[in-house]
């Protein structure tokens, strides 16, 4: 540390081209932020964290003014409050004042800012915002009155994604966020991750919610309503309800759906075991048979979707698993309606997922046969902490439950498919069996967990080097993509999530989730993995049971036509 | 003679993201106005989202997303004009023709466009269509206007 800084008469120590604000964070003072966003270059644009610098005529955005020697910083002066209140009385000068009716009401950035400011009487009348919501996405929801144009969407769209399908429109008090010729989501190249919600400080940008779906389901007593949740769904909402971050609740998870109504709960971590079953036969499959390899891994809607749009090229590269959801979707209106004696008709299959795209992949013309879907309703993360709510139930005074068979029992390696890394480790695992006859002796390969945006390593399974790469970040998987085109050939296995972090940072999960909840989740997935001694999709009891008695072997016919797809290029507005 | 888009593109082979306003200049003086096709044509060529794009051409007045009408018709905003009642004007131009600035009325026959300053300022307020110049116009006489040009075209 080579700087001395003063703020607020105290003296700190800084590191040279280190900005005011990242000092400030540091020693626990708190400024707000709207347009800021941890790990992107700061903008300035929205000024709401501004401090007054002794001898600097001008209040200066500490999120992007550097610190210098013997700088003097006021970040709480009656100016600087002061302009920061009349900042926000400006934001909500032509917003919509409907808190109470907002889907984002109590978890809203700009009505705590109003709160901290206490901002208690409109002193600016400006013109409300009149704008018209766009409904056309499956997934997502965009309301540009209750936009702030901070423009973190924007961001997240384009640096983290690559994908770029919103971006300012027009110019000045005009300015709007919006698409290509400001049609709607749906023609765009949006990919329906959802991450631009996850970083939307206000309501102007929610899922499509389909709660009132799932009740509608729950109240027709002459259907089968069945429900399936995602492994990372069971870490990631013990928060929520004052419960240790990242715990895994499955326990109360399916006893609360129970209570809901639902006559039969699922794991979709079984349908993982089972994608990990064709995945790796496919990929053995290919590397034996020497068919187009890489193959990339298509358990991620938002990556497949990417791809039919931006790298159709890689299509044939794409493995033609279905994802976990639509899997265990097929099996249960096939396997699971015949072991019941019901008409697939007859079942609504509800899947709990931590993400928005699921909601677009569930409604493809492939998923599913003879007119009905395999996934009827998917709701996400959000949406299941609504009707828990909605329903009374009291997570913490709820006897725990175990799911339902046939399709209730999990291996580990299925339920680390919640973190980046984890459909490569389950799936070598398999692999590694299935082309030697015998086990791993150590079932954790380090080199694919944690959080970084790519990681690569090499695995010697019988003297065959394979190379695997697991990138999460769709902008992360376009530099890869690039590399392959451009003559790459040492990976022949690629794993891609497209929300950074993978699925426990899915777009669909709690909002307001901090660094430390999130790495609690992929914690807490690992310790399953530690503790629990079925390690491997293969060995699953009632994985093994299926095939014998109802798919045959992966990859066959009737694996074939249940658990396998199509892809195809997608035309849309690049 | 026009050159079409391919012709024009053919130009910017080897142009970076600067290129993107002059290249959209050049488009629009060659079909009128910025089409879906050329936006995506254009992303393609320089490797801009279309997005992007969309949200260059929007910042500047210049730039139109519909073919103009037989009479396109100019309005200046600027100062003086501003200060004789431009806005009123526009204003009543817009209820008249049933379109915003910026676009064409279903009849093909006029659009208009908001100008900054045409540089006629002693004429304000003043509009321009089609190169014939209008000077102290006000929210009756534009009608009348707009009514010699359709009387003008039922003749036809």
């Amino acid at each position: 540390m080579s700087l001395t800084i003063d703020i607020n008469g105290k003296s700190y120590e800084a590191f040279e081209s280190e900005t005011i604000l990242t000092v400030l964070n540091r020693n626990g003072i708190k400024v707000p932020t709207l347009c800021n966003m941890k790990d992107f270059i700061p903008t300035g644009a929205c000024r709401i964290c501004v401090v007054e610098i002794e001898g600097n005529p001008k209040l200066v955005s500490s999120c992007s003014f550097p610190v210098s020697n013997g700088m003097k910083i006021h970040t709480h002066s009656p100016r600087v409050v002061e302009a920061r209140k009349t900042i926000v009385e400006l934001l909500l000068s032509n917003h919509p004042d409907d808190c109470l009716f907002c889907v984002r009401n109590s978890n809203c950035e700009l009505q705590n800012l109003a709160k901290e400011y206490h901002v208690v009487e409109r002193r600016i009348h400006g013109v409300k915002n009149n704008h018209k919501i766009d409904f056309s996405s499956l997934s997502i929801v965009r309301d540009p009155d209750k936009c702030i144009l901070c423009g973190r969407c924007v961001r997240v769209c384009e640096e983290t994604m690559g994908v770029a399908c919103i971006e300012y429109i027009n110019r000045g008090s005009k300015t709007v966020i919006g698409t290509t010729m400001q049609k709607g989501l749906n023609t765009s190249s949006c990919v329906n991750c959802g991450q631009c919600i996850m970083v939307c400080p206000t309501g102007a940008l929610s899922e499509r919610n389909q709660t009132s779906l799932v009740q509608e389901a729950l109240g027709q007593k002459d259907k089968i309503v069945v429900a399936q949740y995602a492994p990372s769904i069971s870490v990631s909402i013990a928060e929520e309800f004052g419960i240790k971050p990242g715990k895994d609740i499955n326990g109360a998870l399916n006893a609360a759906l129970r209570k809901m109504g639902f006559n039969f709960v699922f794991d979709t971590t079984f349908g993982a075991d089972l994608t990990i079953m064709e995945e790796a036969s496919e990929l053995i499959d290919r590397i034996t048979k020497g068919k187009t390899l890489p193959m990339f891994t298509s358990c991620c809607p938002a990556w497949v979707k990417y791809a039919e749009e931006f790298a159709p090229d890689f299509l044939d590269n794409l493995s033609s698993c279905k994802s976990p959801q639509q899997m265990t979707g097929a099996i249960i209106k096939s396997y699971f309606a015949d072991k019941i004696n019901v008409k697939p008709e007859n079942i609504i299959s509800v899947s709990i997922m931590p993400c928005t795209a699921k909601k677009f992949e569930a409604q493809r013309d492939t998923m599913g046969r003879n007119g009905i879907n395999d996934v009827d309703i998917v709701i996400s993360t959000r949406e299941l902490i609504e009707l828990i709510k909605l329903y009374g139930i009291d997570i913490n005074n709820i006897q725990a439950e175990l799911t339902d068979s046939p399709l209730g029992v999990r291996s580990s390696a299925g339920k680390i498919f919640g973190a980046t890394g984890g459909v490569m480790e389950a799936a070598l695992r398999t692999a590694y069996k299935k082309l030697t006859g015998t086990e791993l002796t150590n079932f954790k390969i380090s080199a694919v967990r944690g959080f970084a945006g790519r990681k690569e390593t090499k695995i010697n399974i019988n003297g065959l080097e394979i190379g695997v790469a697991v990138v999460s970040g769709l902008a992360n998987a376009a530099i890869l993509l690039e590399e392959i085109r451009n003559g790459k050939n040492d990976v022949h296995f690629i794993e891609v999530m497209t929300c950074p972090r993978g699925c426990i940072a899915g777009g669909g999960q709690r909002i307001g989730a901090s660094e430390s909840i999130i790495e609690a989740r992929m914690q807490s997935l690992y310790k399953i993995d530690d503790t629990e001694t079925l390690k491997v999709s293969h060995k699953n009891p009632e994985v093994i049971e299926l095939y014998t008695n109802f798919l045959g072997e992966p990859l066959q016919h009737r694996s074939h036509e249940l658990l396998h797809t199509k892809y195809s290029k997608r035309d849309v507005l690049l | 003679m026009k050159t079409t888009l391919d012709n024009i593109l053919k130009n910017y082979d080897n142009s970076g993201r600067d290129a993107l306003i002059p290249l959209l200049q050049e488009i629009q003086e060659n079909e009128g106005f910025l089409s879906e096709k050329s936006i995506v044509m254009t992303g393609k060529k320089l490797n801009i989202p279309t997005s992007k794009i969309y949200g260059v051409a929007t910042f500047y007045n210049q730039f139109r997303f519909e073919p103009t009408g037989k009479y396109h018709i100019q309005v200046c905003r600027g100062t003086a004009c501003h200060v004789l009642g431009s806005a009123t004007v526009l204003q009543e131009l817009e209820s008249y023709l049933k379109v915003k600035s910026g676009q064409t009325t279903r009849d093909g026959f006029f659009s208009i466009e908001v100008v900054a300053c045409i540089g006629a300022c002693g004429l304000a307020p003043v509009i321009c269509i089609n190169g014939e110049f209008y000077a102290n116009v006000t929210a009756d006489s534009i009608k009348t206007i707009i009514d010699t040009y359709r009387a003008k075209e039922q003749e036809l």
